[in-house]
């Protein structure tokens, strides 16, 4: 605070140095402050801050996150360095924005570009050496019949072994993960081998202890590898399984110990046979601009995209003429002088504004149920008018929906911008001999545009993106019958994008972020331009 | 001058405190990280309403083994995707709920390991067990086993009905108007709609020796199925089905009394008895001669593959979730018949769950291969268009070659 007050003294931090006069300035208003408070203040939050820092730091080396840690520490220093200096004034002021703007909006806009690069989704979702680990583990069979045998794990000199106790003969043996299975003599316990000499047995709190080791643990039954290996999940029961997959890493392929079909990486993320089967799971892998040349030559793909892209534009056109006209209107009415309770009509008319809307949306699909709905049964006599089912009508019907919510702003803004145009515009007008609709459509319009324009890009920008309603009210529905997506005829690219990438059981959020740069490019482009567009405008006044 | 020489002097204070505060959070991880006894810590994620029935359980295995359990409950919707999303990233719990139908989206994804239940596999309901493999390895420990079945108004349909016809007459004798209600919806819905159409002898995919659904073998375009799609659309046209009574309408309409029978599952029950109904369990009424079977819904728990502490989370399961007594603590707080057939038999001195333990006898299990992705994706959409009057055979026809097509 004491550095507002100097930067408000004029005083400047850098060179040339402060006079006499200044400096005497700059102390009296540090006493006016009380520096000493100020600075207290300022010492406890960034120790608050800090001790946040510090205690991440811990989590974040724990957790092994060096890129993170990396990012937070230098975060810390740079906030640190910034507020106990005493120049850097503007970037007080800016930090904390800034940090806010990084974490929530830079960061998932390149988290966002960087998975529509990737084939992120079902089936690849994690690295290579988690899907060889996981392939591994489930081509594990149980050989058909074997019995299950008590077992228990030992350890000398940090080698696991297993002590397995035969059900059929109550025998014991030993062996390890490079020493097959050999006869032993060992205490016995109720039927089951409990100890051997030179082996320490481990405790069941032992064996959770080491539970990878113990997982990774597989004798073999025998010296020939096809007899299969004994292994333990819970460190008590053992199984006689084989193995159907062998993963060869000099060469990087898997093949089937069964049919003898190799599978290699093909660099597409998933080990694939010649004919082109893959093994699932694979793992993510940098994919190019795979996922937009998908987007837009993959017929199935194309045919969905290029109707929903349409139905997007003509729905959000049309919401934000409609809405604005609706409310432009309301708002001449209401500007008459000679109106009456217009405060009463203001409330009711904002009334659809107060409402959360996706709440509104769904009870608007309710009214609009063919069969049970208050507009058939109540408003039209027990008509069956399929409101959501039927595709154009259900286009009608998120149009009608999205009028009723969104001509209450449009009606507010408009007021607020008519009372702004001075009375004598008007006046001059009628003297010059024109008519209300001349007035209007020559004064008052392009007089009002120039406020609104803005506010109707970003209503154009908000309804491209409108999810709330599509979702709630049709679920973008009636769907297109012929497409391999699961997308309708009300779908916006919003929605669409959503159903990609976490509906039904194949999510595909590569592609779908991919969606989402187009959207965002779209939406930037058309702002830009329109806002260019409206810096013409504003010559009028 | 005087006022850097402050900002060193807080510098320095807080060098200082941060070293302290360093120092406090050390000692803090330093004291737990020494693997003196067992400190293995199994991290449960559950569906956030079923917490407090885990939670006896988890504090006895705690007693027994040393081995701490903790359990978080989770939203319901988003567990799956979560567990999906969070197991490559080392972030995941060792252990998640969940149901079969999950299974291939699991396995696809390489976030569940296998679990071997030895022989206690012969304790399980067939169907819980069938449930739980997939691809010939079983990945889920099942607990309960969930299926739809008939609730029936007993105040106003005293007996159990013949067929669905019988079903139909009955009802409008008893001058209701929808004698019937079924959850449909604008986009249909294929799992409430199913036990009918296996009545026709046409089930989605045909099975393997091994009892394992098959994909190549569509099961969907034989003449059951086309029998079925002709049935539908006549009892569409009858009113008997209807897309625009969703889940909540049909609710309406049975606790309203305006509903004799409804064809839903146990999570409904609650509300009809709640409400007064008198509510007997019945099995479908079929159309045809042969049994109407819905699909059963298995819940179980997984292991995460990357659980670094797996030993300990297979013997939680196997060996303890896996006993009659948590099985029935499990029934208990939920209501949905054990998985385990001696706790199966126990449970069922409720005649509710004794009455949907008696549908539950025929059904299948929900297929889990990926392959069903694609039939959920036409499937409820072609049944809904069918029940509005569109030609059955033909919009059937398209439904058999989407999913073909979608599958290769």
């Amino acid at each position: 605070m004491t550095d507002t007050l100097q930067a408000s003294t004029g005083e400047s931090t850098e060179s040339p140095p402060p006079t006499p006069r200044q400096r005497s300035a700059a102390r009296m208003a540090d006493a006016a402050a009380g520096p000493l408070r100020w600075l207290v203040l300022k010492i406890a939050l960034l120790a608050i801050v800090d001790a946040v820092a510090v205690y991440a730091v811990f989590v974040l080396f724990l957790h092994s996150e060096w890129l993170v840690l990396a990012g937070v520490v230098a975060v810390t220093i740079l906030v640190n360095w910034i507020y106990f200096s005493r120049r850097h004034i503007p970037a007080k002021y800016l930090t904390p924005g800034i940090i806010l703007l990084v974490v929530f909006q830079i960061f998932t806009l390149v988290y966002t570009g960087y998975i529509g690069f990737t084939n992120y989704g079902t089936g690849h979702n994690g690295s290579k050496d988690q899907a060889i680990a996981s392939l591994m583990r489930s081509s594990l069979v149980r050989v058909e019949d074997s019995p299950t045998y008590d077992v228990a794990v030992v350890e000398r000199f940090g080698e696991l072994g297993l002590l397995v106790t035969d059900p059929t003969d109550g025998e014991a043996s030993l062996g390890t993960n490079t020493q097959p299975l050999q006869p032993i003599d060992a205490t016995m316990e109720d039927g089951k081998a409990v100890a051997v000499d030179d082996w320490t047995t481990l405790a069941f709190s032992d064996v959770l202890a080491r539970s990878s080791d113990v997982e990774q643990l597989a004798v073999p039954a025998s010296d020939d590898p096809n007899d299969g290996a004994i292994r333990t999940q819970d460190g008590q029961k053992g199984y006689l399984y084989t193995s159907t997959l062998v993963y060869d890493e000099a060469a990087g392929t898997m093949t089937d110990t069964a049919t003898g079909v190799v599978y290699t990486d093909d660099g597409e993320g998933a080990f694939t046979s010649p004919e082109g089967e893959q093994l699932l799971p694979g793992w993510q892998v940098f994919v190019g601009f795979d996922n937009f040349v998908r987007a837009v030559t993959d017929a199935s793909i194309r045919g969905p995209l290029l109707a929903v892209t349409a139905w997007t534009f003509v729905f959000a056109a049309i919401s934000v003429a409609s809405t604005f006209f609706l409310g432009l209107l309301l708002a001449l009415v209401f500007q008459h002088k000679r109106m009456r309770f217009k405060n009463g009509y203001r409330i009711l008319l904002i009334l659809p504004y107060a409402f959360p809307a996706f709440l509104s949306a769904l009870i608007w699909a309710g009214m609009m149920n063919e069969s049970f709905g208050f507009i058939n049964q109540v408003l039209l006599g027990g008509a069956s008018v399929p409101w959501l089912t039927d595709p154009w009508l259900a286009k009608a019907s998120v149009l009608i929906v999205n009028l009723w919510l969104g001509f209450p702003y449009m009606f507010l803004v408009c007021m607020g911008a008519l009372q702004g145009i001075p009375e004598e515009v008007n006046e001059a007008a009628v003297v010059d001999g024109a008519n209300p609709w001349q007035i209007f459509r020559r004064i008052k319009l392009p007089l009002l545009l120039v406020t609104v324009t803005p506010l109707l890009i970003a209503s154009f920008a908000f309804n491209f993106n409108n999810f709330n309603l599509i979702y709630m009210l049709t679920g973008g529905g009636p769907r297109f019958t012929d497409v391999s997506l699961p997308v309708g005829h009300t779908d916006i690219l919003i929605s669409m994008v959503y159903k990609v990438a976490f509906t039904g059981q194949n999510r595909d959020y590569g592609l779908a972020s991919a969606f989402t740069i187009l959207i965002f490019i779209v939406v930037a482009a058309i702002s830009i331009i329109s806002f260019r567009k409206t810096k013409a405008l504003e010559e009028l006044n | 001058m005087k006022v850097n020489k402050k900002g060193w002097l807080a510098f320095g204070g807080l060098a200082v405190a941060s070293l302290v505060l360093a120092g406090c959070a050390g000692g803090g991880t330093a004291g737990e990280t020494p693997a003196a006894e067992s400190t293995t810590e199994l991290t449960v994620w559950v569906d956030s309403e079923r917490v407090d029935a885990l939670k006896g359980a988890a504090e006895a295995y705690t007693e027994k083994t040393g081995v701490k359990v903790d359990l978080v409950g989770k939203d319901n919707n988003t567990i799956k995707d979560d567990f999906i999303q969070q197991v490559p990233t080392g972030r995941g719990p060792d252990v998640v709920m969940g149901a079969h139908d999950w299974l291939g989206e699991l396995s696809t994804n390489g976030v569940v390991a296998p679990i071997e239940l030895g022989d206690s596999a012969e304790g399980y309901l067939p169907v819980a067990l069938q449930a739980s493999t997939y691809e010939g390895t079983v990945y889920m420990l099942p607990y309960a086993v969930e299926n739809i079945a008939v609730l029936r108004n007993a105040d106003i349909i005293p007996e159990p009905v013949a067929s669905f016809d019988d079903m139909i007459a009955q009802g409008k004798e008893a001058g209701l108007e929808t004698p019937f209600v079924v959850e449909q919806g604008a986009e249909g819905n294929p799992y409430h709609l199913y036990p009918f159409q296996t009545a026709f002898g046409a089930p989605v995919f045909g099975t393997a020796a091994d009892g394992s659904y098959d994909p190549t073998d569509l099961q969907l375009g034989s003449e059951g199925g086309f029998e079925f799609a002709e049935w539908l659309g006549a009892q569409g046209a009858a009113g008997n089905f209807n897309t625009d009574i969703d889940g909540q309408i049909a609710k309406d309409k049975f606790l309203a009394g305006e509903a004799a029978f409804w064809l839903t599952g146990p999570w409904n029950v609650g509300a009809a008895v709640d409400s007064g109904i008198n509510v007997a369990i019945d099995t479908v009424p079929s159309p045809t001669d042969a049994p109407a079977s819905p699909f059963a819904g298995v819940k179980g728990f997984f292991v995460s593959s990357e659980s670094e502490d797996k030993v300990a989370a297979n013997d939680f399961l196997v060996n303890y979730i896996g006993t009659e007594d948590v099985q029935l603590d499990l029934f208990e707080a939920g209501n949905v018949l054990p998985a385990l057939t001696a706790a199966a038999d126990t449970a069922a001195a409720d005649p509710i769950v004794a009455g949907f333990q008696a549908v539950g006898a025929e059904a299948v299990p929900m297929p889990a291969i990926p392959a069903m992705g694609a039939v959920w994706q036409y499937w409820g959409v072609a049944e809904a268009a069918i029940i509005n009057g569109d030609d059955p055979t033909t919009t059937w026809q398209k439904l058999v070659d989407d999913v073909t097509a979608a599958i290769q």
